[in-house]
C-alpha cells in the first residue's frame, strides 16, 4: 500500500466533532486500547490531518503518526509506530522467520507463512483474570503468541514475526484466520504497512 | 486522584535505517547499522548479533532459504550503495549561496539558499542562526519558488563558519559567498 515514498499535503487541523468522533471509532475498533486512549490522544493535544495518495488520510499529533484510513471509511489502521507502544492492544498473527523478508519488500502475505512451524494463528480459549477495562471483551495471545479469538476476514491485524519481539507489519485481512488454517494457501494480507515502507519513512514533523 | 503510570513502551529505532534494531538485517545498511548499535547500545547489540541467536536463525531456514536470502541481501546492500553514492554525487554538486544584500545605505540583510540540498531543514537553521547571532533570522519564499534564510545584519563569514563547523557533511567548495549592491544612481 505504501510501497514508494509519499508525498503529503500540508498538516490540518480538525475540528473537536470529528476528533471525537475519531476517537469513538477508534475505541470501538480496538476496545483494548480503552485504558490507554487518554494517552494516545491526549485530551490537550489537537488531532491533525495529512492527505496521502490512494485517499488515504493518515492522522498525527504533535508530530507522531497515530493512524490511518483509506475512503475516510473502514477501519482506522494504527501506525507501526503506534503498535509498538501499545503492542497489547491490537489482535495479532505471527509469521515465521522465511515470511519477514518477503512481507518486508511489500509482498502479499501468504498462508503457508503463517501455518509453518514458526507462524501463528489464533487459537479460540477462554482467558482468565478481568478484561482490561469495564465492558472490554477479555482478548489476548497466550504465552505461545496465539491470539484468543478467531480474527474475521477485513478486520486489521497485527503481524508480529517469528525470533522478534517488535511488530513488523499490519493489514487487513482478506481470509479469516480460520480459514487460514483449513485451507493453508492463498493471500492473507494483500496491502499492509509494513518497517520501512513510504509510510514508515514519512516525516510528518 | 493520582496520575495514571504511562505504559507505553519506548522503542528504540535504529539510527540508520531506522528500523527496530532487530530488524536491520533486512536493510541494506547492516555493516553501519551494527556499528551504530554497538556504540548505541551495546547490550542490545549483544542480545541481537551474538553468534549463538545468529546461528539459532539460520538452522530454522532450510538451505535453500538460507541461500536466497544470502543472495537477497546482497542485491540490497549494492542497490543501498548505489543510492549512496547518488546521493553523493548529488551532494557534490549542490552549492549553498550566502548573500550579502544592502537594503539601505550601510544596512545589510545576508540570505541563505540552497540548505534543503543537505537535507536540513530551514525552519531550524534559521532558529539556530537566530540565537547564534542574536538577531533576526527567517525563512522566506523566493520569487522562484524555492525558499530561502534570510538573516538580519552583515554575518555571511560567520554563517559560513558556523555552517562548516556544524555539519561536516558540507564541504568547503560547496558554499559561495556573493555580493548584492544596491544599484545607486551614481552621479557622474
Ligand atoms: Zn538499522
Amino acid at each position: 500500500m505504501f510501497k514508494k515514498d509519499l508525498g503529503a499535503s500540508p498538516k490540518q487541523k480538525l475540528k473537536s466533532s470529528i476528533q471525537r468522533s475519531l476517537r469513538n471509532s477508534l475505541l470501538s475498533t480496538y476496545p483494548l486500547l480503552t485504558p490507554h486512549i487518554d494517552e494516545v490522544l491526549p485530551k490537550k493535544s489537537s488531532l491533525e490531518q495529512v492527505k496521502l495518495p490512494d485517499r488515504v488520510s493518515l492522522y498525527v499529533i504533535e508530530g507522531q503518526p497515530l493512524f490511518y484510513q483509506q475512503d475516510n471509511a473502514g477501519f482506522l489502521v494504527p501506525h507501526l509506530r503506534l503498535v509498538h507502544r501499545f503492542p497489547q492492544a491490537f489482535p495479532t498473527i505471527r509469521i515465521d522467520r522465511g515470511a519477514i523478508r518477503f512481507v518486508l519488500s511489500g509482498a502479499t502475505l501468504m498462508a503457508p507463512g503463517l501455518t509453518s512451524k514458526g507462524g501463528r494463528l489464533p487459537e479460540p480459549k477462554e482467558r482468565e483474570g478481568e478484561p482490561v477495562a469495564e465492558g472490554v471483551p477479555n482478548e489476548g495471545p497466550d504465552e505461545e503468541g496465539r491470539w484468543s479469538r478467531e480474527l474475521e476476514k477485513g478486520e486489521p491485524v497485527v503481524v508480529m514475526a517469528e525470533g522478534k519481539e517488535e511488530a513488523c507489519a499490519i493489514g487487513l485481512l482478506v481470509m479469516g484466520t480460520k480459514d487460514v488454517k483449513e485451507k493453508g494457501k492463498g493471500p492473507v494480507i494483500e496491502e499492509a504497512h509494513f518497517l520501512g515502507d513510504g509510510l514508515w519513512r514519512l516525516n510528518v514533523e | 486522584m493520582a496520575e495514571p503510570v504511562s505504559v507505553a513502551r519506548n522503542v528504540i529505532y535504529c539510527g540508520v535505517c531506522t528500523l527496530p534494531p532487530e530488524y536491520c538485517e533486512y536493510g541494506g545498511t547492516v555493516k553501519k547499522c551494527q556499528e551504530w548499535l554497538e556504540k548505541k547500545h551495546p547490550n542490545m547489540y549483544e542480545r541481537i548479533w551474538s553468534p549463538e541467536v545468529l546461528e539459532a536463525a539460520t538452522a530454522s531456514l532450510s538451505l535453500e532459504a538460507q541461500e536466497r536470502a544470502a543472495k537477497d541481501a546482497k542485491k540490497k546492500a549494492a542497490k543501498a550503495e548505489a543510492a549512496e553514492q547518488k546521493h553523493a554525487q548529488q551532494l557534490a554538486n549542490s552549492v549553498i549561496t550566502i548573500k550579502r544584500i544592502e537594503r539601505n545605505k550601510r544596512k545589510y540583510v545576508t540570505s541563505v539558499s540552497g540548505l534543503e540540498a543537505f537535507g536540513l531543514e530551514l525552519k531550524k537553521v534559521a532558529k539556530d542562526f537566530g540565537k547564534k547571532f542574536a538577531t533576526g533570522a527567517s525563512v522566506t519564499k523566493t520569487p522562484s519558488g524555492g525558499e530561502e534564510i534570510v538573516v538580519q545584519g552583515d554575518v555571511s563569514g560567520e554563517i559560513e563558519e558556523f555552517l562548516l563547523e556544524k555539519y561536516k557533511d558540507i564541504p568547503e567548495d560547496n558554499i559561495e559567498l556573493v555580493e548584492d549592491k544596491k544599484k545607486k544612481a551614481s552621479a557622474g
